[in-house]
């Protein structure tokens, strides 16, 4: 799938950036705030290190499988 | 920001609490305008996928076939991710609450042996014959008509599992949002609609991998943060003894697969390790991964027969990971999920819910949005809602896609229109695409009157998949097997299947019977059943054949065993051999029911 067209990687590198970006967003702006959802567990900090793993995972596949570059 | 109502701590619910659209039921939890648009989001990128591959499928190959460029990789995870759905996420979580990890054999002795089955063995026949699909096998072996018959009720049992899907769905909707029913199926319904009639199978494939992205980028977390609140698996598993010690959890062994197998009145559900290994290792799954084309289209549609071979050792692995977002969320379930007042959370069964309206019981099968809903903040909840909304759009996709293909292939293509042209099928590709999800709307709408989801769809599996599994296997393993004899094995091993469960859906003392046990119960029936239907066709297949005229071997040439000379594969480094990968995979199944015996 890699040499004709898009390939469904880089769907998932745009999807997994744009939802990246809003986690890891959202985290950061619990953890300037202080004000953290009504969950369990919100000392971790989830958004911030979850929304940070998506992002680079999106980052890569979507650098690495763009249109036009070759698979 | 989402915030939890009254009911999910247990309590009742004040007049005041918000009301569901539908039913009105509370929903489990509010989406904040980050958890939308994460969905809203979604929604573009599957529509996109839809109108960017429209222009790749203008061929009947490309539209039904994705142009058999798929690599090994896409395809087996399109090939897990088909199955990734409805049952999948709450079935199974709800299962694994109720049962305990007996659930998990659902993933690992009634897929992995399968799948692995499929890729080393049945598949050099499926891809050198170059079928488009398991009734088109059929007809190469045994003639049009075990094609037709298998083709109908494969197309039957493919739109009702769509609306099972669309059905469930909407409840979890309903459940979690307290979105309307309606509204959930007609837009998910749309939804699918646009990107399959576009984009054909390639674009089912598309979003079937995105899907399974989808699903451990939005559920993975669930269990990671269960297990750190327990204490990990060790102190899950002394929360759960001290919980059973003290009568407030149901008393049983939850955290092994094999030790409570001996008898069925052992284990919790009623099942006898007969059953589990020879019914649900052998004939339901057998049947389902290797004969139901649902998966099997996945992995036809790979680029070259080593990738095809590959694409369900690579699914195997992906599935025996499954169970850690599915089964362990559910028996976490069991410890961490609390009233507001700190007391344990007890989930029911549907039938208590629902003659308790307004008491503020939860069902087993709510336990993973109760989860998502215990752990996930703004964002990462709509995240873990998009998981679960794709995981069955792609379900449906998956079943719409198979039906037109079979549709189109072996029911309108031989009965109807024989010799058009190209474009001719592509374009009743597109229109049975839309037929097909018109008819699951309805299939949605008559599931909800159903008893229950799990036993539906079990019934399906034994009624259709597994007299087919018998026929096909007799077909690609035993030369003599005729044209009358695979059509007849087909015919009463689905007869068959049927029979039994009418037998004991009007007379249910006769499951001790069925599944040769007093104490049996319907899991038991089910997997009994399977086999039975197995056995039948099996034997019918086999009298039927001694006694009617055998195709020549010529005519058998790249479709059994024996008369077939399977292409030479180019030598590759030892990590891309699919043998060596099988071998692993062995020895990780092996490694884990051993761990959980």
């Amino acid at each position: 799938m890699h040499n004709s067209g898009i390939s469904i990687w880089f769907f998932i590198g745009v999807l997994l950036t744009i939802y990246g970006a809003m986690v890891l967003g959202y985290g950061i702006f619990e953890l300037v705030t202080g004000h953290t959802a009504n969950v369990i567990l919100a000392n971790l900090h989830a958004p911030v290190w979850w929304g940070a793993i998506l992002l680079a995972l999106g980052l890569f596949y979507g650098l690495r499988f763009r249109p036009g570059r070759n698979g | 920001m989402f915030e939890l109502t009254q009911s999910i701590a247990g309590g009742l619910v004040p007049a005041s609490a918000p009301r569901a659209l539908a039913l009105g039921a509370p929903s489990l939890a509010h989406l904040s305008v980050l958890d939308l648009a994460v969905i809203a989001i979604y929604f573009v990128i599957v529509i996109w996928i839809g109108f960017y591959l429209k222009s790749k499928s203008n061929t009947s190959e490309e539209f039904f076939m994705a142009g058999r460029e798929m690599t090994a990789w896409i395809a087996g995870l399109s090939f897990v991710s088909a199955n990734l759905g409805s049952l999948e996420l709450m079935g199974w979580a709800g299962s694994a609450y109720q049962y305990g990890i007996l659930a998990a054999h659902w993933y690992w002795i009634g897929a992995i042996p399968a799948m692995l089955f499929l890729g080393m063995v049945m598949m050099p026949f499926y891809y050198v014959c170059k079928t488009h699909s398991v009734p088109g096998y059929l007809k190469l072996r045994y003639g049009q008509g075990s094609s037709t018959v298998a083709a109908v009720s494969f197309a039957f049992m493919t739109v009702l599992m769509s609306g099972v899907n669309m059905f469930a769905m909407a409840e979890v909707m309903k459940i979690v949002l307290g979105w309307d029913l309606s509204f959930s199926i007609i837009v998910s319904s749309l939804a699918v609609a646009a990107y399959v009639a576009l984009g054909g199978l390639r674009s089912a494939i598309f979003n079937e991998v995105l899907q399974f992205v989808l699903i451990w980028g939005g559920a993975l977390l669930v269990p990671i943060l269960g297990l750190i609140e327990a204490g990990g698996w060790n102190g899950f598993k002394a929360k759960l003894a001290a919980n059973i010690a003290k009568g407030v959890t149901a008393n049983g062994d939850y955290t092994h697969m094999w030790r409570s197998m001996g008898h069925f009145a052992d284990n919790p559900m009623g099942i006898h390790w007969t059953g589990i290994v020879f019914g649900l290792g052998f004939a339901i799954s057998f049947g389902y991964w290797t004969t139901d084309f649902l998966v099997v289209q996945r992995v036809l549609a790979a680029n070259s027969l080593r990738s095809a071979r590959l694409a369900p050792v690579i699914g195997s692995f992906f599935k025996m990971a499954v169970p850690f977002i599915v089964i362990l969320p559910g028996l976490l379930g069991l410890v961490v999920l609390q009233n507001s007042d700190g007391s344990l959370m007890h989930l029911v069964g549907e039938n208590v819910v629902a003659a308790n309206p307004g008491a503020g019981l939860h069902s087993y099968n709510e336990v993973l949005p109760l989860m998502m809903v215990r752990y996930l903040g703004p964002g990462l909840l709509g995240l873990g809602i998009t998981a679960l909304i794709a995981g069955f759009m792609s379900g449906m996709a998956g079943n719409v896609s198979a039906f037109t293909a079979i549709f189109t292939y072996d029911i309108y293509q031989p009965h109807i229109v024989k010799h058009a042209k190209d474009e001719h099928y592509v374009l009743v590709g597109r229109i049975v695409t839309i037929v097909g999800v018109v008819i699951s709307i309805g299939a949605a709408y008559m599931v909800m009157h159903a008893a229950g989801i799990m036993d539906y769809v079990q019934a399906l599996f034994s009624f259709f998949i597994s007299p087919l599994l018998g026929v096909v296997l007799m077909g690609m393993f035993w030369k003599r097997a005729t044209r009358a004899g695979g059509f007849w094995g087909l015919l009463i091993g689905t007869l068959t299947s049927i029979s039994l469960w009418a037998w004991v859906h009007f007379d249910p003392s006769a499951l001790r019977y069925v599944a040769i046990s007093p104490d049996a119960k319907p899991m038991a029936e089910d997997m009994y059943r399977a086999l039975w239907s197995v056995c039948t066709s099996v034997l019918v297949t086999f009298i039927v054949s001694i006694f009617t005229k055998p195709k020549t071997l010529a005519e058998l040439n790249g479709v059994v065993y024996g008369a077939t000379k399977l292409p030479t594969e180019e030598p590759v480094p030892f990590y891309k051999n699919e043998w060596f990968w099988t071998v692993i995979a062995i020895v990780i199944f092996l490694a884990l029911n051993i761990y959980f015996w």
